[in-house]
């Protein structure tokens, strides 16, 4: 089983050097537990670019696609048999980080 | 067979047998919907067939096997496809009948489960009082005033949840144990009350089915957890409190409080049963938890045959040490009403409005903040205190209550 773990912000840019130490070893207990499949820090939401191709031309246009005071800063996808071990896993997780986290199941991988 | 005594038998069962035929089909298919699903068709079929057939000599082990033979239908109906390896393994999976240890791991498996924290705690409440305590979804939206159709969504979607984000179905482990009985706890006072104080303007004051349902679901998990002091000391809180119900809203509809109810109403049975448990607690040496201490307090007001009698340094010192556990205002508040039982209302007056910013949208803060006012011969300040009470209160008998009170400082 996969989870999504999303890194909830509403600031950007404004991890610390002593965060990412700390989530540099929270990540090695990840992988040498056997949890770890990917992780990303984000850049701001100001970045991104909305596509729709849907239509017969595709339509580019400034993100993000939903505006709000929180947003996504960064993700993890974790291996873990069950909820009770990602969230054990992602306390963890979110105080490495400092941050609050959501963790939610990926469909079928 | 007489169809009486098998619609009691059926009313039997479903009380003794529900949680544990829910229980072992959850562990046995892994799957909380076709779990309850089949339970519930099982007790259906009973319902057909007992009166016809006589009672089977062990209706727990006809429920189960009924609705172990419905779940695996249902199965096969919705993966047609099924593959006969897994046809196979369902269909000859009789497992000999569980030992007792094993059983009752199922039901506190399925407790924990329905009481997992990455739940709303609404859906906490519906998912056990459905799933663990047989209810159906009409008296569930009943007892909680919501409409059928958003309860059995509020039901599906948290039976969704459990499925999709694969909580597990097990007890937690020993370190997490203590915080997770204290979620389950949680839930079951938070139906008791709700059954104790029903909130809602055209509601019985009291819904006795959710107290005793509380009570019973609170017996079991004593039963499975007979070591753990909380369980005992919530279940003591919930006797002790239940055991004063006869007497605590009058024949004219309106909220008795302690202190004027006819005591001889009270519970006799309820109020042994609460202070043995409460003597058991103190017997054990450990340290209280908050339901402990609350029982305790309550041990003292049902000890007083008469309300001039009740101990009231016992129950402020039961509060100072519920301070310092609980932090909460409300948990003040309530300490400060006992100092003005026992130091009088001027000393309680000063720490009670010290509360004010944290409770200000609270009725029990302006209540007492009202009757002390009175007490010290302030009705102006008492009157407005009591209109904001009765402005925030949400149960009908308490609104009477006020309302008279204050109709009284003419």
């Amino acid at each position: 089983m996969q989870y999504l773990v999303s890194v909830i912000d509403d600031k950007t840019d404004s991890g610390t050097e002593e965060e990412m130490v700390a989530i540099r070893a929270f990540n090695e207990r990840l992988r040498a537990g056997g949890h770890w499949v990917f992780a990303a820090g984000l850049a701001a939401p100001e970045t991104s670019t909305v596509i729709d191709a849907r239509g017969e031309e595709p339509v580019f246009t400034d993100g993000p696609f939903v505006e709000s005071k929180e947003h996504m800063a960064g993700l993890w996808i974790i291996e873990a048999p069950d909820l009770d071990v990602a969230l054990e896993l992602m306390t963890a997780g979110s105080k490495a980080c400092n941050r609050r986290l959501e963790v939610r199941p990926l469909l079928f991988v | 067979m007489n169809p009486v005594d098998a619609r009691e038998a059926i009313t039997l069962a479903h009380f003794a047998e529900w949680a544990r035929v829910v229980a072992s089909l959850a562990r046995r298919f892994g799957d909380l919907d076709v779990a309850e699903e089949a339970a519930a068709e099982a007790f259906a079929t009973a319902v057909e067939r007992w009166p016809v057939d006589g009672v089977p000599p062990n209706p727990g082990a006809w429920l189960t096997t009924t609705a172990n033979r419905r779940a695996i239908d249902r199965i096969r109906r919705e993966h047609k496809r099924l593959d006969k390896h897994r046809e196979a393994m369902l269909l000859t999976d009789d497992t000999p009948p569980e030992p007792l240890g094993a059983i009752d791991d199922d039901r506190l498996r399925l407790i924990f489960t329905c009481c997992h924290p990455a739940l709303a705690m609404e859906a906490r409440v519906a998912l056990t009082l459905r799933l663990v305590g047989g209810l159906t979804v009409p008296e569930i939206a009943r007892g909680f005033l919501v409409q059928e159709p958003a309860m059995a969504r509020r039901i599906t979607r948290a039976k969704g949840k459990i499925a999709a984000a694969r909580i597990p179905y097990r007890v937690p482990s020993a370190q997490d144990l203590p915080a997770r009985i204290t979620g389950v706890l949680a839930v079951l006072y938070l139906v008791f009350n709700e059954g104790y104080l029903a909130t809602g303007p055209d509601t019985d004051p009291v819904r006795a089915d959710l107290t005793a349902e509380a009570i019973r679901l609170t017996r079991l998990i004593r039963m499975l957890l007979p070591g753990d002091g909380e369980v005992a000391g919530l279940l003591a809180l919930m006797l002790l409190t239940e055991a004063r119900r006869p007497a605590r809203v009058s024949t004219a509809g309106e909220l008795v409080p302690l202190g004027e109810q006819d005591r001889g109403l009270w519970s006799e049975a309820l109020i042994d049963e609460g202070h043995r448990l409460v003597r058991e607690r103190l017997a054990s040496g450990v340290a209280p938890g908050r339901y402990q201490l609350l029982a305790a307090v309550n041990a003292v007001h049902t000890d007083a045959r008469d309300a001039r009698d009740t101990d009231w340094s016992q129950v402020v010192a039961l509060y100072d040490q519920l301070v310092r556990l609980d932090r909460s205002p409300i948990v003040a508040l309530n300490r400060a009403i006992a100092v003005a039982e026992l130091d009088g209302p001027d000393a309680a007056l000063p720490i009670i409005d010290r509360l004010e910013s944290a409770l200000q949208g609270y009725h029990a803060f302006h209540a007492t903040r009202a009757e002390l006012l009175r007490r010290l011969g302030r009705p102006g300040e008492s009157r407005e205190a009591y209109d904001r009470a009765i402005a925030l209160a949400g149960n009908s008998a308490e609104i009477a209550y006020l309302a008279h009170r204050r109709d009284d400082l003419d």
